[in-house]
């Protein structure tokens, strides 16, 4: 793709310049009333990484109380959240919390903003070659919603839940347990957070449908698109599709806490099942929304640092694009040991085994980009080789779950833990980091350490893979999920899994240490520096780039 | 061509089974409604025992009823069986034809497939690195295309999930297969947090089993955490249907050694059919986030021979023949 990029100025007579010269507002109204995508988009990383810093504290949390049999911690914090006269009771309804919270801030707080509204907003304008999104001003909106949705679910850990204070209801909220089973308003701050959050991720999807479909630059055809853009494109309209059921489920949760209503009590006619339902036909989506935007990450990378274009460009497209409709036809595999027919099951687990068959075709695709290239293992390509092994371990384990049959003994278990973490945690974040690292020098202009990028890959996946691991066998050893406290059997490979925790939490202090260091004495960045393989729109601007971009629209040949 | 035939054929032979299986776990069953009215109650009163359930320690009460027969000793548990292990890297040995069956297609089809798989990928990605290292090929190919490479990595695949789907669909179809007349029937109740066991065909009222405290499991030799106050007492080589659900909120009826985990669901009467093999003693935890204590609610089975099951039964004060309440299961045909 080539381009041409004239510098008309914008913003009054002076000559465009790719530096500095950009008129850029004040402070205030730059950050707080913001409306350009690269803005908002670093303003989503910051707080997609303040989040997960969060997140990441409350599983260190965790993972220190389990690190041997006992109750060792709890009842002290159980102090701090609840009074010094904290009863034991306190301390367990408090490991509920951690739980809950560990799950809502990293899926809708730190993956969420980060590899949509993060590197969404930056890049797929300027991939698409647009000079903004669509909806400039709902794209700030979408940004400052989350704020106050974060606020509210931090909130809820300091007003009652039921037991002690805080939700303690898992992420997954389920009735009755989120209802008769939680008295107090921590659950309503909650699920109002997660209402707010949901319209937050709405209006960005609605805000990334209409930019892609309808301001791509000339020339810039749908099978052109890069894969990170099919990827956003692909997940956005999963967002539409899934967040409004999660609404319509969250509500009916207020209203039979608050107004009556019996949508999930039994004894009224309801059924707590069809709040499980309603909940996973948006979570097995939510699963992929975290997901896909990595693959399209994945897919630059590998095509950048192999100097070769995407292998099986359309297939990797329209995989994604079958994962995204099979998605949305296989929620009941989370829910197998709840009671339903054998034809349910049979039809879940097949619809389920299903979904290997385009995640086999990434996969493969990818290692083809690279047979036959010139690879060099810069720090973004070592992330994402990573992500393809990890991503393979947690599908694989993934195909096991889809038995329903076997997950009568899995469900519920560690092993799920570790599956879920291959694929979210291993899959997902090393993407978030891979994507970090390729575009760093884009988005600030100078490069990162090379060295402290390798070190905290290297720490990183010993880490996680020590921490996560270990998780499979207890799971398969019948250890369940979410107990703060367990039989001294599973002692030894929690206490391995605590370890591993130690090491990851190592190689998050050399990340921060490479982004302080990169951004004080980092080399000063060129606008491509990772040479012929960087073939779309980004590299052929500035780093960073100018603050519009493409004021003349570039043309794609 | 030999892949659709194969396709074809797994897809009958699932429509095959579906349509063979009676659906077993229905909401409209109710024959433990039928619980015997006219029994002056054995155990503590369920609702009253609901109550009093604040402290697990407390709850301890021996059945108010002296009973006739003297109960069987209690067995103690083997440390290698129905437990989890120290260090353990898979499933806890199986006591199921099921669980057999279904431990065998994980042991021998699906963990061999993952390690295959993922060995496979990582060989790939070294072959790759080593190969076509800059240094190595400094040269990129163009290829970005092979339609026979793509057919066959997605249809490679489908072939082996087609695989995997056979025995995956017979096990399905094995677990579903309705308790036969004679099964006994054992009522599963999920409460905050302790289970209620009841035999509804053996005149046995609710009774409520609490977690021991660990101190007091481990001198009696069982497990800390897994140990309780009043056991599930089933026999060996009967088949058991069992039934749960839940109180107040869903709790998650499972036992490893069984292959058994079904959820303890408010308005719903779900089924779950086994037979045990071997006597013993069977640990399990609930398996739903269900509150503060989720995380100490086990679950304990104590399986025993037929003729010292029968022994408890009547220790009990229950009876091993079918009390009146046995009209209840004709609505059970309904569905």
């Amino acid at each position: 793709m080539s381009t041409t990029i004239t510098g008309d100025d914008f913003h009054g007579g002076h000559a465009h310049d790719h530096h500095d010269a950009d008129h850029k507002p004040g402070f205030f109204a730059r950050w707080f009333l913001s409306t350009n995508h690269k803005d908002i988009g670093t303003l989503y990383l910051i707080f997609a990484i303040t989040a997960g810093v969060i997140g990441g504290a409350i599983s260190g949390l965790m993972r220190m109380e389990l690190r041997e049999p006992g109750i060792q911690f709890l009842q002290t914090w159980a102090m701090w959240s609840d009074g010094p006269d904290a009863t034991l009771d306190q301390a367990y309804h408090l490991w509920n919390v951690l739980i809950t919270a560990h799950g809502l801030i990293m899926v809708f707080f730190m993956v969420m903003p980060a590899i949509i509204g993060g590197f969404g907003n930056w890049f797929v304008p300027i991939m698409i070659g647009a000079p903004d999104m669509a909806f400039p001003r709902m794209n700030n909106i979408s940004f400052w919603l989350l704020i106050p949705a974060f606020l509210l679910l931090l909130g809820s850990t300091f007003v009652p839940g039921g037991t002690g204070n805080g939700a303690g209801t898992g992420w997954t909220v389920y009735a009755p347990l989120s209802t008769s089973g939680s008295q107090g308003p921590a659950v309503d701050l909650a699920i109002l957070s997660l209402h707010i959050a949901g319209a937050s991720s709405i209006l960005g999807a609605v805000n990334f449908i209409t930019t892609i479909f309808n301001m791509r630059a000339p020339g810039m055809t749908l099978h052109k698109m890069p894969l990170f853009v099919w990827s956003v494109l692909v997940t956005a309209f999963l967002l539409l599709l899934a967040l409004p059921v999660l609404a319509a489920a969250i509500t009916m949760l207020l209203t039979d806490r608050n107004f009556g209503t019996v949508f999930y009590d039994a004894a009224g006619g309801g059924d707590p099942e069809l709040y499980q339902h309603l909940f996973w036909f948006f979570g097995h989506p939510e699963v992929y929304i975290m997901i896909l935007p990595g693959f399209g990450i994945v897919s630059q990378i590998i095509s950048t640092f192999s100097r070769k274009p995407v292998f099986g460009y359309l297939g990797m497209a329209y995989a994604m694009v079958a994962i995204g409709v099979v998605g949305f036809v296989v929620w009941a595999h989370h829910m197998f040991t709840t009671g339903m027919t054998v034809n349910v099951k049979m039809y879940f687990t097949a619809a389920t085994m299903v979904i290997a068959v385009p995640t086999g075709v990434k996969i493969f695709s990818w290692i083809a980009t690279m047979w036959g290239g010139s690879l060099s293992f810069k720090t973004p390509m070592v992330w994402s080789m990573g992500f393809i092994f990890m991503f393979t371990v947690g599908g694989v384990t993934g195909v096991v779950l889809a038995n329903g049959g076997v997950d009568d003994n899995m469900h519920d278990t560690y092993y799920v833990v570790a599956h879920f973490h291959y694929v979210l945690s291993l899959g997902a974040v090393f993407s978030l980091f891979a994507g970090f690292y390729y575009w760093f020098p884009k988005m600030f202009g100078k490069m990162y350490s090379e060295f402290l990028g390798q070190l905290h890959f290297w720490i990183f996946f010993i880490g996680v893979n020590m921490l996560f691991f270990p998780m499979h066998f207890l799971g398969l050893s019948g250890m369940p999920r979410r107990i703060p406290d367990y039989p001294q059997a599973y002692a030894y490979w929690n206490g391995i899994a605590t370890h591993g925790y130690e090491i990851m939490a190592v190689g998050v202090l050399v990340f921060f240490v490479n982004i302080i260091y990169s951004l004080a004495f980092g080399k000063k960045a060129e606008g491509n520096p990772w040479g012929e393989g960087a073939t779309t729109l980004e590299w052929t601007l500035s780093s960073p780039p100018p603050y519009h971009q493409f004021e003349t629209l570039p043309v794609i040949d | 061509m030999n892949i659709a035939k194969s396709v074809v054929f797994a897809g009958l032979l699932a429509i095959g089974a579906t349509g063979a299986i009676a659906q077993a776990p229905a909401a409209g069953e109710a024959p433990a409604a039928a619980a015997p009215a006219n029994e002056a109650a054995p155990a503590a009163a369920s609702p009253a025992a609901a109550s009093n359930a604040a402290a697990p320690v407390a709850a301890a009460a021996a059945p108010a009823e002296s009973p006739k027969v003297a109960a069987p000793a209690q067995l103690k548990p083997i440390a290698t069986i129905g437990q989890p292990q120290a260090k353990e890297m898979g499933f806890q040995e199986q006591v199921t034809a099921n669980g057999r069956y279904a431990l065998w297609f994980h042991n021998s089809i699906l963990l061999p497939l993952c390690i295959i798989m993922s060995l496979f990928v990582l060989g790939l990605l070294l072959y790759v690195i080593v190969r076509f290292r800059r240094s190595a090929n400094p040269v990129p190919s163009k290829v970005s295309h092979n339609t026979l490479i793509e057919v066959i990595w997605t249809l490679g695949p489908v072939l082996i999930l087609v695989g995997i789907a056979i025995p995956s669909i017979d096990l399905l179809a094995k677990q579903f297969k309705p308790a036969p007349k004679d099964a006994l029937t054992v009522k599963v109740t999920g409460y905050q947090w302790y289970w209620g066991y009841e035999y509804p065909d053996n005149g046995i009222a609710e009774y409520v089993s609490n977690i021991l405290p660990p101190e007091k499991a481990i001198a009696n030799g069982e497990p800390g955490l897994l140990g309780v106050d009043h056991r599930l007492v089933l026999p060996v080589g009967r088949p058991i249907k069992l039934i749960a659900t839940g109180s107040d909120v869903i709790h998650s009826f499972s036992v490893p050694a069984l292959w058994v985990k079904i959820d303890a669901v408010p308005g719903r009467l779900n089924e779950r059919n086994f037979t045990i093999e071997k006597p013993g003693v069977y640990y399990g935890q609930c398996s739903e986030l269900c509150g503060a204590r989720h995380g100490f609610m086990p679950i304990s089975i104590e399986a025993l021979p037929p003729a010292q099951f029968a022994q408890w039964v009547a220790s009990q004060g229950g009876s091993m023949t079918k009390p009146a309440a046995e009209a209840a299961p004709a609505t059970a045909a309904a569905n």
